[in-house]
């Protein structure tokens, strides 16, 4: 009980130093990004109580390290969540090249999935959200009235947690994209998608015997691998992963992170990971979120050798989590 | 955690595992015996049932020669089918038994024994063949109701003569029928081929039965779509609000609503403002489509909401649209869960007479429907009219009908469970 309260309480302070900027161990000047100027910042911060209330009035906007990148494919500008009341991501602007894996890490309840549904629209479906700011997909906004999310969702796939087969048969799970959105001109063609979509996956060796077996007849592993083959069939520019393998053991994980790296060239991936270090593995880069807000995005190495903020740092060494 | 708190805690456990395992062996016994209640009702309920109505599948039939008399078929020289006496020649036929039966008080008592049905069956045969004309024939015609009662042992010979529907004549007449073997016990056919009748050996279901299947057509082929497509409306499409919760207690309450108000509604709108002609299958199956929408719907509402939401979520995610996500996957998975609840539906709707009572299908009805518009009765209704009928007989058939219901629903459950089990996915 007494050891709680005290870990409670190290890390509100530890927040607060981070926030009005009293921590000397830091020599370098995190870079701003978005300078929109802190506003009454000792006053408030005096009065707070609990990590969410210094975030919200404190944190928001500033992000650490390099939210650009070199060729961005897809540009998330100033995008604010809103559940009801519940701000539940911060103005965060993140950029994401193409061919080149991005993890978003940051303990649980930060954001992470809710940013990641926005950018392919998944939270339409939930109506208590609200969503802010920019989101474009090679220049075009994707929140754009005259765009339909069916449209953007054969563009940016997504690969969910729990791996989430149709209880159809292998093959008419793949095929289910290109059957819907008309990409087989027959039978032959939808034949060659499914198996070259399955090969792409890792996959086809396992099942080729057995394509009209159901799909959910599959070990955990390769049921994860079938989505995977599922969402390429469509052929996307991005793919969106929400811990794709945290309901998996660690060969199966092994195994997907092989065939993120395989499959990193032909596609933006953007993977939310639990798993630090899955997210050196195989991303490129790493943007770490706290409590609604993009704390700091750097390239993987350097995230992990040399974190710029501290909740970054304190989250990479295990103190939070 | 030291070692004498773990000795503490492990014998505090091993205390409340006595009254774990007591509680969950008491509440064992009380389990098996509830289960056993329910279990000898049925046994008593189906013991009477069969031990009743099994005696109305048989019936006695008695055989005599029949002479197709010119006389009485042919007085003018042609066959005259549309005035001919045929009851005379069936009572002609049965004289011949007992050439000692003189006096014209006697001769009634003994043409009581001979159902109404012989002269119909003697029509039958004659105009199915003509030649018959002039010739005898060994028939076998059914025997009046009290007859078969007497064979059955319904009625109590050791009564006295006033007190039993037979008189001590017309029993030593059944006797001698019996003791030459010219009284026969023969399936029942006219049970399932007749229309209702005022004579209990010529009353059969046929008419109801029809009755209630065309209204249970017209209940599913309404009743299922519209309920189903709710349903998915309600689950899938319509905003959640104020308007939306509205409409699922009101459903909900109508689920409750006392049936015979349903057969009122149907009154006032069907058969008064839409001039639907009264009694027929069609006013009845709309009627009872109304009574089992609310429950299709609430069991349809249940199986879709019973989808996991994974499967939607990957559906849209490969960007299936919102009716490709509906049709495609929930439909599919729901199906199962909305036949269980048109099954409830059904059930209750076969079982239903009180809303049919309130739009006249309560009729005494001798035709056979033929179709949706024609007067009919429906099963229940039919049991109703039997059970209320004074005739000794008729309680045997009441039994029957039931039994006849019993199965009707059996295949109709039967029906929908081979129907869900092929709509179900075997993964
Ligand atoms: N469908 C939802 N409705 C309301 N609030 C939600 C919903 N999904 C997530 N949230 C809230 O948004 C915040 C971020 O959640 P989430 O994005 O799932 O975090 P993460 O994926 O990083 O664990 C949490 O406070 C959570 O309670
Ligand atoms: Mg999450």
């Amino acid at each position: 009980m007494d050891r709680l309260q005290q870990s409670d309480n190290y890390r509100r302070m530890t927040a607060m130093k981070e926030l009005t900027g009293m921590d000397e161990d830091k020599p370098e000047e995190p870079r701003v990004v978005d300078s929109s100027p802190a506003k009454m910042v000792s006053s408030k911060l005096a009065e707070s109580t609990t990590e969410s209330e210094l975030s919200l009035t404190e944190l928001s906007g500033r992000t650490v390290g390099d939210v650009r990148c070199a060729d961005p494919f897809m540009i998330a500008e100033n995008v604010n969540v809103y559940y009801g009341d519940n701000h539940a991501i911060q103005n965060v602007t993140l950029e994401f090249g193409k061919s080149q894996v991005i993890a978003l890490i940051g303990p649980s309840g930060c954001g992470k999935s809710t940013f990641l549904r926005c950018l392919n629209r998944m939270n339409d479906s939930i109506e208590s959200a609200r969503i802010t700011g920019t989101i474009t997909l090679d220049g075009q906004d994707i929140y754009d009235k005259d765009l339909d999310p069916v449209a953007l969702r054969a563009r940016v796939g997504m690969v969910f947690q729990k791996p989430n087969p149709f209880p159809k048969s292998i093959y008419d799970n793949v095929a289910y994209g290109p059957r819907i959105h008309g990409l087989a001109a027959d039978r032959a063609d939808l034949d060659g998608i499914v198996h070259t979509s399955l090969e792409r996956a890792g996959l086809l060796k396992e099942v080729k015997d057995r394509l009209d077996e159901p799909g959910t007849s599959l070990s955990g592993g390769q049921q994860q691998r079938l989505c995977i083959a599922r969402t390429i069939a469509v052929d996307p520019e991005v793919i969106l992963m929400d811990e794709p393998c945290s309901a998996l053991d660690p060969i199966a994980t092994a195994r997907i992170e092989d065939l993120i790296d395989e499959i990193s060239e032909n596609y933006a991936i953007v993977i939310v990971t639990h798993s630090m270090q899955q997210a050196a593995r195989v991303s490129r880069r790493v943007a770490y979120f706290h409590l609604g807000l993009l704390v700091e995005v750097d390239d993987t190495d350097r995230i992990f050798t040399n974190p710029q903020h501290k909740l970054t740092e304190d989250y990479v060494t295990g103190r939070i989590g | 955690m030291s070692g004498e708190s773990t000795v503490t805690t492990r014998s505090k456990v091993e205390r409340s595992l006595g009254k774990r395992r007591r509680k969950e062996s008491i509440f064992r016994i009380l389990g098996i015996a509830s289960t056993l209640v329910g279990v000898l009702f049925l046994l008593v309920f189906f013991w009477t049932l069969i031990g009743q109505g099994s005696s109305a599948f048989l019936q006695t039939f008695i055989e005599i020669e029949v002479e197709f008399s010119e006389d009485i078929l042919a007085p003018a020289g042609e066959l005259d089918l549309a005035y001919a006496d045929f009851d005379a020649i069936a009572r002609n036929a049965l004289r011949e038994k007992f050439p000692d039966v003189t006096s014209r008080s006697e001769r009634r008592e003994l043409n009581q024994l001979i159902s109404v049905g012989a002269g119909y069956q003697i029509k039958d045969a004659i105009a199915g063949d003509p030649d018959l004309l002039g010739t005898t024939l060994l028939m076998q015609v059914p025997a009046a109701a009290n007859v078969d009662m007497v064979l059955k042992e319904n009625i109590d010979r050791n009564l006295g003569e006033d007190r039993r529907p037979i008189s001590d004549s017309q029993l030593e007449w059944i006797d001698a029928l019996i003791a030459d073997g010219s009284l026969v016990s023969k399936f029942n056919v006219a049970l399932f081929t007749n229309g209702d009748s005022r004579e209990p050996e010529l009353a059969g279901i046929r008419g109801a039965l029809m009755g209630s299947f065309y209204m249970l057509l017209i209940t599913v082929a309404l009743a299922f779509p519209i309920g189903a497509a709710a349903a998915i409306y309600l689950e899938e499409f319509a905003p959640k609000n104020r308007w939306s919760d509205l409409i699922e207690v009101n459903i909900n309450n109508l689920a409750a609503v006392p049936s015979i108000v349903f057969g009122l509604l149907g009154l006032a709108v069907f058969i008064n403002w839409m001039s639907i002609p009264r009694s027929a299958p069609l006013v009845g199956g709309l009627v009872l489509s109304l009574l089992t929408l609310p429950v299709i719907i609430i069991a349809a509402r249940a199986a879709i909401k019973a989808v996991p939401p994974s499967i939607r979520e990957a559906a849209l995610g490969l960007g299936a649209s919102k009716m490709q996500v509906v049709f495609h996957h929930v439909m599919p998975l729901a199906m199962p869960g909305m036949l269980t609840g048109t099954i409830i539906g059904m059930s209750r709707a076969l079982g239903e007479s009180a809303p049919l009572l309130m739009i006249g299908m309560v009729a005494f009805i001798v035709d056979v429907p033929a179709g949706f518009s024609d007067p009919a009765t429906a099963l229940p209704v039919q049991i109703y009219l039997w059970a209320d009928s004074p005739e000794r007989a008729f309680a045997e058939r009441t039994s029957a009908a039931i039994i006849v219901l019993l199965g009707f629903l059996l295949v109709m459950n039967l029906a929908a469970v081979i129907m869900r089990k092929k709509v179900e996915r075997k993964w």
